[in-house]
């Protein structure tokens, strides 16, 4: 497994990367460094960063923040590899259906599974550190189910079974054949895990108890029931300063650890003996019990009320307020709800696949300066969203720019989120290409245009898919900053169910987890979907 | 994608750029036709489908004005919105700033002075609030302890009454309140300990709450749904909610109930008062003033109680049956001056969490 970087001979012409970078700088640039830029030079002066970075409590929070998160990332890695495996290298019935579950409670609106999560922990856990990294395992997981299964799907089986012939046992293939091939899309699920569990806001408010703060919690606090922006700009830039650090050593490390082989088309086994039989049926039924307890404890809820069973929850979502007082309020248009919810996550799809590809593509061309390009892409993540959030709002506000109630900017700001997903799930694979391919081609005749356009564009189709499946769960779980965007015009599922939740009252309260369980339903046939399309292509 | 000011020469151009200018005039009803007024507002107001929204619809078909629904998201985060954007909107209209908020909102010059049509006919008390009519009262609701009547009489212990009970001994580990730095309830019912016991008296009530064992959480919906025996599946009998949180309990019972199952403690209430107000900066204040009007008038104040479950600043406005019967006759609510709580506010909850929490 020699390592190769001498891809000089056969790389695209300078001027193509240039173009490909041209849309995901632009759209950068854009949505993300001029809303940030404006709304800090707007609150931020020194007294606001001296007065804020006084307060005790600053550094007990960024430590707080740091420890959850480096915790809760190794976790969530660890507890993803058996699952990833599971769905990469075993063909057994419901597979599919397992595959889209698991994606499933990474979209859930975490005020309402938070909810059923409490449900299922131990009282002793509620409100404690250990209550926030569980959680945040649970909801990350399938980060690196997706992730790592992305690239692990073109991994030659064929180079285990040959380690296995030269006498090494299933354990010591693993660690030294499978795993460090794994490297890069390892690293890449572990730096956006950790991103995520860092500025983690529902789990931590929710879980963690008022003294676990944050500095995401931290910063909406100050931003939204303090009114003092220009604190949380400064520590939102605190964040800011300090993961961008993080992701630039990520970077390297992932790239360095970047090895090539000749990618295989995904090849499943069916499990034939009783071992495995026993161990691969073991882990789908352990891995389905635990995606799911939650959304059952919720279906669960949706039934009950006050005295016991009733269905009273489903029937005012459907029927209106049929048992309450007509016209109080708790009437939802459902599929009004879920049309406005599946249009906002297909044009942030659209938009996701479209820039992260392009990116990736440059990426992968353009040798060092792509690095930085994958950090900038990652910063939105990065950010708080109060700031992403309150920077689009003074930013897009004058005409012709005014583009505050436009109905796509939306979508736009789940887009920043969605784009590292993308990138993240393509480049690794990208990166495992032996330069070799580019070289045949050339040899054979073609131009280095035409041969990076046949086999590079050619073999990010399948991550693409994946990326584009993070990127609708986002915007259907309504992330980040556009939940600071005003809106206008027709409800979605989770400001639906976030409505209805600041009711009081039995049936409110059961019609809430009624419409979380559409949404989780109507989630999991998305992905069933978009993954049937994904093997009907490849067939 | 980059959108550019920079003119250029071809007529193709030009010609698009007149066209899409006469659509986005035409789309924004220019000087004569027809006015879109956007009311910002939070996010538990209706979007559609409810007898509030009839009634936006109704003065929609009376004036010609339309209305479209901007929902900013929770009142807090509103406000700072409005706060970044004084002078240049997101809408024309905001209904929903209310007194804990209110000063802030001043302080920033977010609206435009207009003295409603409709300020004799509302609650005196309430317009006194705002002297110089900067916003219009719309409603009024109280912050309160609730308890979980069933709880009580089970254990045939009697329910507290006053905030000194609270301390008692005999209701440790029985309260769950919300985190004031991040939720409304939260910080009306720390304010309401503040107009009890003092700004020099609240600290020691607040080591006293502690020491008798009171549940800090993030939200009214972790505390009411999770944590408050009287709703959900908690523990803890007493909850910091709302006064018209009984009556809701009864009207969206199931089954259908005509007893409450729950009780507003009528001596630990702190009053708030939602107002609406013409946002300054925007394009059509005359069509803005006729809708504050209409939001302070009969027909719209008619339809808050059972939509927003708060009450109507209007004095000649029928109350729903559940609400006369079962939110507990509030006579005396605690309450602060705005100006008194934005000077305070944030120095308290900073020394809140420091003895709660720390």
């Amino acid at each position: 497994m020699s390592r190769t970087d001498d891809r000089t001979t056969t790389l695209p012409p300078t001027r193509l990367v240039a173009l490909l970078a041209a849309a995901p700088i632009v759209f950068l640039a854009v949505c993300y460094v001029w809303p940030v830029v404006t709304l800090v030079g707007e609150v931020v002066s020194g007294s606001t960063i001296a007065d804020t970075l006084e307060r005790g409590g600053v550094w007990r929070v960024l430590w707080f923040t740091t420890w959850q998160a480096v915790v809760s990332t190794l976790a969530t890695v660890v507890a993803g590899l058996a699952p990833a495996w599971l769905l990469v290298r075993w063909n057994f019935p419901g597979r599919r259906l397992l595959a889209a579950v698991v994606v499933v409670p990474f979209l859930l609106p975490t005020v309402v599974v938070g909810a059923a999560f409490t449900s299922l922990l131990p009282d002793a856990l509620i409100g404690t550190a250990t209550a926030v990294v569980i959680a945040h395992v649970y909801f990350n997981i399938s980060v690196v189910v997706r992730l790592v299964g992305a690239l692990w799907e073109q991994l030659p089986p064929d180079l285990t079974a040959a380690a296995r012939t030269l006498g090494a046992s299933p354990w010591q293939a693993a660690r030294s054949v499978t795993l460090p091939l794994l490297r890069p899309a390892i690293a890449s699920a572990a730096m956006v895990t950790f991103l995520f569990t860092f500025t983690s806001y529902g789990v931590v408010a929710i879980l963690g108890g008022p003294a676990n703060a944050t500095l995401e919690v931290e910063i909406a606090r100050r931003a939204t029931g303090l009114g003092d922006i220009g604190g949380a700009a400064v520590l939102s830039l605190l964040q800011l300063g300090v993961l961008a650090l993080g992701l630039a050593l990520g970077s390297v490390v992932q790239r360095r650890a970047s090895t090539r082989w000749a990618v295989s088309p995904a090849t499943r086994q069916r499990p034939t003996t009783t071992v495995q039989r026993f161990g691969v049926g073991a882990l789908a039924t352990a891995t389905a019990a635990v995606t799911l307890a939650p959304i059952v404890a919720l279906a669960v809820s949706s039934l009950r009320t006050g005295r016991g069973w009733s269905l009273a929850g489903w029937r005012a979502l459907w029927g209106g307020t049929s048992d309450a007082r007509p016209g109080s309020g708790v009437a939802v248009d459902v599929w009004g709800a879920l049309g406005a919810s599946l249009r906002f996550a297909m044009l942030a799809t659209a938009v996701s696949v479209l820039v992260g590809g392009l990116a990736t593509l440059a990426i992968g061309a353009a040798r060092r300066h792509g690095r930085l390009l994958d950090v900038g892409l990652m910063l939105p993540l990065a950010t708080s969203a109060v700031t992403i959030g309150f920077g689009m709002l003074i930013t897009f506000d004058t005409a012709p720019f005014d583009w505050r109630n436009e109905p796509w900017l939306v979508p736009l700001g789940h887009a920043l989120v969605a784009v590292p997903f993308v990138v993240r799930a393509a480049l690794p694979v990208l990166r495992a290409r032996p330069t070799g391919w580019l070289d045949a081609a050339a040899t054979l005749g073609a131009s280095p245009t035409r041969a990076w356009w046949e086999i590079d564009v050619g073999l990010l189709r399948r991550p693409l898919a994946v990326g584009a499946a993070f990127a609708a769960a986002i915007s259907l779980g309504e992330f980040g900053a556009t939940t600071l965007l005003s809106r206008t015009g027709q409800e979605t599922l989770p400001t639906a169910i976030a409505r209805l939740l600041g009711r009081a009252g039995d049936i409110p309260r059961a019609e809430a987890s009624a419409l979380a369980v559409v949404l989780a339903v109507a989630c999991t046939l998305l992905l069933l979907v978009a993954s049937g399309g994904r093997d009907a292509r490849r067939a | 994608m980059i959108p550019r000011a920079r003119p250029r020469r071809t007529t193709a151009v030009a010609l698009a750029a007149t066209v899409a200018l006469t659509a986005t005039v035409a789309a924004c009803g220019g000087d004569d036709g027809p006015v879109t007024l956007r009311l910002v507002t939070y996010d538990s107001f209706p979007t559609e489908g409810t007898s509030l929204n009839d009634a936006l619809a109704a003065f929609s078909a009376e004036t010609g004005i339309g209305i479209e629904l901007a929902i900013a998201g929770d009142a807090g985060t509103m406000v700072s919105k409005a706060v970044l954007t004084a002078g240049n909107p997101e809408g024309d209209v905001m209904w929903g700033v209310d007194n804990t908020l209110l000063s802030r909102a001043l302080t920033a010059d977010v609206f435009e002075p207009y003295a409603s049509r409709e300020l004799a006919s509302l609650d005196p008390e309430l317009t006194a609030l705002v002297p110089g009519n900067e916003v219009t009262p719309v409603d009024s609701g109280e912050v309160c302890l609730n308890y979980d009547i069933g709880w009580f009489v089970e254990r045939d212990i009697e329910p507290p009454t006053t905030f000194d009970d609270l301390v008692d001994p005999a209701y440790r580990d029985l309260l769950v309140v919300q985190n004031p730095a991040s939720s409304s309830p939260g910080l009306a019912f720390l304010l309401a300990t503040v107009a009890e016991f003092g700004p020099d008296g609240w600290q020691g009530y607040w080591t006293a709450l502690r020491d008798n064992g009171v549940e800090v959480v993030d939200s009214w919906t972790t505390a009411y749904d999770e944590r408050f025996s009287g709703s959900g599946g908690g523990d803890r009998p007493l909850v910091v909610s709302y006064a018209t949180s009984p009556p809701a309990e009864v009207i969206y019972a199931d089954p259908p109930r005509d007893d409450a199952s729950t009780a507003t403690i009528v001596d630990t209430c702190f009053q708030q008062v939602e107002f609406a107000g013409v946002l300054r900066g925007t394009e059509h204040v005359d069509e803005a003033r006729q809708l504050v009007d209409f939001l302070a008038g009969p027909e719209f104040q008619a339809e808050i109680a059972l939509n927003l479950f708060v009450y109507p600043a209007r004095t000649d406005v029928d109350l729903p049956e559940e609400f006369v019967r079962f939110s507990g006759e509030v006579t005396d609510p605690r309450t602060l001056p705005p100006d008194e709580i934005a000077a305070g506010q944030q120095g308290w909850i900073d020394e809140w969490t420091e003895i709660v929490l720390r």
